[in-house]
């Protein structure tokens, strides 16, 4: 009998030792003479479970999870092969562990099961259902059907896709662009990560369809340089993809055309931005654009683009194959369909949870989370990435909705939430808000290039307890002068963390840097 | 056998004709260019403007934009520790300073046997798992002081790639 067996192979499963993991099993499988098969998926998204590996039985998949090269002769001993679940790494059917079977999972249906470089296995969980469908309707109708489900942009905005792929398809251009933004900055998010190692073809199969939809025949997808496997395994699947007849000159047999190329942005994290992510992709230094024009109507090149978050795009084939309703009946108010929420730095049970839209924070990071790695009490949440709100305890009750947190003052941005216990001094974070804005601006604005200058100043002797209260108020006004005073909101929203970090851990500001209250 | 990491004007303008006739050709390059050679030398910047069109100026202009174009060689590896907040949650800043203490620099510097060059990364997508490193195309994630100089020493133990 042959058994097959599964080892991730996504960025997180490998920094924990998969590889490692695969060539063990290999070796005792060909010490022992058993014939098996090791199959390299995508990963489940259970960060804290990987390595996680599975065998395929006839009830199902069976998890063991985490696994070190160490445990797998014990873990072959006990009868891994078979599924039994005597050892103590053993999970149970993959399927029914309850992190997995909580979630909804529209967009991250397919991560972990498939291996993410087959073309079968996409096609044999409805890939490329949305693609032919969308094939046999005109761009306006493609268009609806995005509108009705009332997906919003995840890269942050939260714009309606559907209604920016109307003013695309209403400018009339002989060449028109889809770009999709791989820039993936924020601290704590990792799905669109996830998305383009573990089902790259969705992604693929999603720009084709915008591209349909708007009348682009020219795909870019700008990929972070801190990605190199996504860069691998984006480049492997469209080369197949193109080869099988689903990019090119000939989508499907239908006569039309999409191609799809990667580039690599170089390490700067304005360059999430969209402007300024065109601006790179035409080769210049990202600085950031006015708007108006709006890239929809003079975008790459001056021409009409779209330009969409990962998720957002990927959201697509989900929609076109199973209808907008199907997707829109998920989520609260204008908030529709699934949010892909990344749980992580201090936190027990890290991972991407895909969720209708108004779970809260608190079942989140307790239920899925499992509260903090370290034990300790949790005290701050950052969410929404680095240009978001620190959040208290007061606040962690709020559903996740867009326009929840918008109210507030916070965001849910691209779905990161990072997770902080007692140890964490707010001062110090509200430091590194201004740090991190220092070096990434544009320098387009002066609020935004020395603002954060002198915020970090500001922040150093606070922190030094020189002039404490007048520095504390110069740090406010200062605040206001960039939300006031910036171009875009690299510079228009880092004060939110510091504001953030002000209003509701002021103690943190009142005592010096080495931890002595004065 | 890898191609000689020793640049040459000819090399230079072989990675340039490879893929100038791309729409936005110039980031390309630069990868392509510091893929190769490990940075973009000094002397390439000519070229490349004259190949595409463009001034030295604006070639120099977008080279310095982007922190991971770099002018001048690195070490052996390139080790990137990762700076932002998911991984300051969990010992980060600590494993920061003991990597320069550990290594005896600064980031953006080479240790002097020129085998370990550090840099700062803000987020390697491993945020669930960190803290988090990346040495050349590896990330390496719940990097403790202790995993991080077995690390380092079995990167400086390495033997030498046959070059040339
Ligand atoms: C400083 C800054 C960084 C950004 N980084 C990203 C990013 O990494 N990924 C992303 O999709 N959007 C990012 N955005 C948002 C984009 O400008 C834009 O709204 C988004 O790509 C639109 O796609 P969507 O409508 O699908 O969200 C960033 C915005 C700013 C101001
Ligand atoms: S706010 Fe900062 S990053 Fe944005 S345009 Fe101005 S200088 Fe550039
Ligand atoms: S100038 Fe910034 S505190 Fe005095
Ligand atoms: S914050 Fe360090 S890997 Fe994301």
């Amino acid at each position: 009998m042959s058994f097959r067996v599964f080892v991730p192979r996504d960025t997180t499963a490998l920094s924990l030792g998969a590889d490692a993991v695969a060539a063990r099993l290999e070796r005792e499988a060909a010490t022992r003479g058993l014939e098996m098969t090791v199959v390299r998926n995508g990963s489940r998204g259970a960060a804290w479970l990987e390595p996680l590996v599975e065998v395929e039985t006839v009830n199902g998949r069976v998890a063991y999870g985490p696994v070190t090269p160490g445990d797998v002769p014990a873990l072959l001993d006990s009868g891994l092969l078979e599924g039994n679940v005597s050892h103590p790494l053993a999970r149970g059917l993959t399927e029914e562990i309850d992190y997995f079977a909580r979630q909804q999972r529209l967009t991250f249906a397919r991560i972990g099961i498939t291996d993410p470089l087959s073309i079968d296995d996409y096609r044999a969980h409805r890939g490329f259902c949305g693609l032919e469908a969308a094939l046999r309707r005109e761009p306006q109708d493609i268009v609806e059907e995005v509108k009705a489900s009332g997906l919003r942009g995840r890269g942050g905005a939260a714009f309606p896709t559907g209604i920016k792929w109307q003013t695309v398809l209403d400018t009339p251009a002989d060449q028109k662009y889809i770009v999709c933004n791989a820039d993936e900055g924020d601290s704590g998010t990792f799905a669109d990560r996830l998305a383009m190692e573990c089902d790259p073809y969705m992604l693929i199969e999603g720009m084709a369809i915008a591209g349909l939809a708007v009348e682009a025949t020219q795909g870019y997808i700008y990929l972070r340089s801190e990605y190199p496997l996504a860069k691998q395994i984006l480049d492997e699947a469209i080369a197949r993809a193109e080869q099988a007849g689903y990019l090119g000159d000939n989508l499907c047999g239908s006569g039309r055309v999409f191609h799809l190329e990667v580039r690599l942005g170089a390490g700067a994290y304005i360059c999430g931005e969209e402007t300024s992510l065109l601006e790179s992709l035409e080769g210049k230094r990202g600085m950031v654009r006015f708007k108006p024009p709006l890239p929809a109507i003079e975008g790459l090149f001056g021409l009409p683009t779209v330009v969409n978050n990962v998720l957002s795009l990927a959201a697509v084939p989900f929609i076109l194959s199973e209808g907008a309703e199907a997707y829109a009946s998920h989520g609260m108010g204008r908030s529709r369909g699934t949010l892909a929420l990344q749980l992580a730095g201090n936190v027990q049970r890290g991972g991407l949870v895909e969720l209708a839209f108004g779970t809260t924070l608190r079942t989140l990071m307790e239920e899925f989370g499992g509260g903090t790695a370290s034990g300790r009490p949790l005290r701050a949440v950052q969410v929404g990435g680095p240009l978001c709100a620190y959040l208290p305890e007061s606040q962690w009750d709020m559903p996740l909705d867009y326009e929840t947190f918008a109210d507030v003052g916070a965001g849910v941005g691209h779905g990161g939430v990072v997770m902080f216990d007692e140890s964490v001094d707010m001062a110090e974070q509200a430091r590194f808000s201004m740090e991190f804005c220092k070096v990434e601006s544009c320098g387009k604005c002066t609020p935004c290039r020395i603002g954060s200058t002198r915020g970090v100043e500001v922040i150093d002797r606070i922190r030094a307890d020189q002039h404490r209260e007048a520095n504390l108020a110069l740090l406010h006004d200062l605040c206001e002068t960039m939300v006031d005073g910036s171009l875009c909101a690299m510079g228009g929203m880092t004060p939110f963390p510091v504001q953030s970090a002000l209003k509701h851990f002021p103690d943190d500001f009142q005592r010096t840097a080495d931890g002595d209250r004065s | 056998m890898r191609e000689s990491r020793e640049w040459t004007p000819q090399s230079i303008q072989t990675e340039i004709d490879a893929l100038k006739h791309k729409p936005g050709a110039l980031l390309p390059i630069l990868h392509a260019i510091q893929d190769r050679f490990g940075f973009v030398p000094e002397g390439a910047v000519p070229i490349i403007a004259e190949s595409l069109g463009q001034t030295r100026t604006e070639v120099h202009g977008v080279i310095s934009f982007y922190h991971h174009f770099r002018t001048s060689p690195p070490g052996r590896h390139v080790l990137q520790v990762c700076r932002a907040e998911a991984c300051q949650s969990v010992g980060g800043r600590a494993l920061e300073a003991h990597a320069k203490a550990r290594l005896g620099i600064d980031y953006h510097q080479t240790t002097t046997d020129r085998e370990i060059t550090l840099e700062a990364v803000y987020c390697l997508g491993n945020c669930a798992c960190g803290p988090s490193i990346r040495v050349g195309n590896e990330v390496w994630g719940r990097v403790t002081p202790t995993a991080f100089d077995a690390l380092v020493d079995e990167l400086c133990t390495q033997p030498l790639e046959v070059i040339g």
